[in-house]
């Protein structure tokens, strides 16, 4: 089970939340050459360990968070607001 | 050394003999220095594709590696049932060609699979789940492939069990598949490990592929844990990990790695007859022939290689089987576990080349996988040895995605974890 800390509500299970994927990926400019906007949106590095991604709070303050996660234990190591940088650890 | 044909006459002679003559199954080789093809993966997938290589086209210089044991990955952790009650043509004829090989497997390769053709019932509970049915059985039968759209009574003879006036989701009927049912998963990659091994392919257990060595855009060979093999050509088929093994070559993929769960309950006198699905949620049935029943729902729903799943997605596949037959819910579950499933960015899976010369891909079988076991191989050794697709898996490329070519059964957008 997991128990992600959200930074506005603190820490809830995990039923509370949707997951929406690889937080590491940035929307590219609308100009952007078609092949920029099929790795955005299709190719991800699907790493084994640590993992930042996006979750929505959609059955508490309904704000998008990332988290730090561990693919391989699922242990969470950090939680932040969505504006805010997370490092992978080395 | 070889095992011999198995019969019953065979059987007999052995039992007088207190079944000290079987011999080994397959050998244990240690690896040659090189070989035509390497396949990587030693599960039902890839076994297939060597058994296949070597009956069909003719090369059983072949080895294929697998980090552990052969078999105890997703091949072993599936809910056995086989079927090709597909949407798309794209999918349906290629299921139906793996269906094909399924009912003529045992034959093929003088093992038992125990494949059993008892149906598999998709149930629907709305008069629009209805239409959506009965356009899957359309285009099932306009490929040639058996379909029956049952009403709620026909429905009630097959499995008198369920729970037809769930207020929320009463039953309207189904739609049946009888070629469809179940195979006994472990002995789907014994069969073929056994199969491929006569016609000479080294099959190399505890062997982990570290690096895909290549030069000038053509693959060489690999580094494993036992020491280089040189490779005219290497196939990956290592559902679950494809990531990691394709980024070996510089491969980013439209995949990712997810966790399923299933389950097996205590043994009960026989309560289902073949494989149930519910329509309202996603749940499916099956019992075995010990008694227990073997299910399943959906994915836990976010990144995982973890091998086993979370509470919030047991409490939600046992609601659903409640929901569908309410007896379940005085039946004990006796074990749990969970799978990698590629999921893939529209729910199908790749067979194909791949932009490296001499590498070519099998993968993203999202929880598809194990139906496809003797496709896949046939598919797989076909684009292997002629370096081109079959007509049954040429939709099935990395490319599609780019090209907006995408196979998406469901609907459900580039979003993994939903398909």
């Amino acid at each position: 089970m997991h128990r992600i800390s959200c930074p506005f509500c603190g820490a809830r299970d995990e039923i509370e939340f949707h997951y929406r994927g690889d937080a590491t990926v940035l929307r590219p400019a609308p100009g952007a050459e078609a092949e920029v906007f099929y790795d955005y949106v299709y190719t991800r590095d699907n790493p084994m360990g640590w993992h930042i991604e996006w979750w929505h709070h959609v059955s508490g303050c309904r704000q998008w968070i990332k988290v730090l996660r561990n693919t391989a234990t699922h242990e969470i190591k950090a939680v932040s607001k969505a504006q805010d940088k997370i490092e992978k650890p080395r | 050394m070889a095992s011999g044909r198995y019969s019953a006459f065979r059987l007999l002679a052995e039992g007088l003999g207190g079944h000290r003559g079987w011999g080994r199954a397959w050998r244990d080789p240690a690896p040659k220095p090189a070989y035509d093809v390497v396949i990587i993966g030693g599960g039902g997938h890839g076994l297939a594709s060597a058994y296949y290589l070597a009956k069909e086209h003719g090369i059983a210089n072949v080895a294929v590696l697998e980090r552990g044991a052969i078999g105890l990955g997703n091949t072993g952790r599936n809910t056995t049932i086989v079927r090709s009650n597909y949407l798309y043509p794209q999918n349906n004829r290629f299921y139906e060609k793996s269906l094909q090989l399924w009912e003529g497997l045992e034959q093929d390769l003088n093992f038992n699979v125990m494949m059993s053709q008892r149906g598999v019932l998709n149930l629907f509970h709305s008069d629009s789940q209805r239409d959506q049915y009965a356009r899957r059985g359309n285009s099932m039968r306009l490929n040639g492939i058996d379909a029956e759209l049952l009403d709620r009574e026909q429905v009630r003879r097959l499995v008198p069990i369920l729970d037809f006036d769930n207020a929320r989701f009463p039953i309207y009927g189904g739609l049946l598949q009888k070629r469809g049912g179940t195979a006994r998963h472990d002995a789907v990659a014994w069969g073929f490990a056994r199969g491929a091994d006569k016609y000479g392919v080294d099959i190399i257990q505890n062997c982990e592929v570290t690096s895909i060595r290549m030069t000038r855009g053509w693959v060489v060979g690999v580094e494993t844990t036992r020491g280089y093999i040189a490779a005219k050509k290497i196939g990956i088929a290592v559902a679950g990990h494809t990531s990691h093994v394709a980024s070996m070559a510089g491969l980013r993929l439209p995949v990712e790695s997810h966790i399923l769960q299933a389950f097996v309950s205590e043994g009960l006198k026989p309560l289902i007859d073949g494989v149930v699905t519910f329509g309202a949620g996603h749940f499916y049935m099956s019992q075995s022939d010990k008694g227990g029943l073997v299910f399943g729902g959906g994915l836990d729903g976010y990144n995982s290689y973890a091998r086993r799943g979370n509470l919030p997605t047991v409490e939600h596949v046992w609601t659903e089987g409640v929901a569908l037959i309410p007896a379940l819910s005085r039946v004990r579950v006796l074990r749990q576990w969970a799978g990698v499933m590629d999921m893939t960015f529209d729910g199908s899976p790749l067979i194909c080349k791949t932009p490296v010369e001499g590498l070519y891909l099998n993968g993203g079988w999202c929880y598809g996988g194990f139906k496809a076991t003797p496709g896949s191989g046939w598919c797989f050794a076909h684009t292997i040895a002629k370096d081109a697709p079959h007509e049954l898996n040429a939709a099935m490329t990395i490319e599609r995605f780019r090209q907006g070519r995408t196979i998406d059964e469901k609907g459900a957008g580039p979003f993994p974890w939903l398909h």
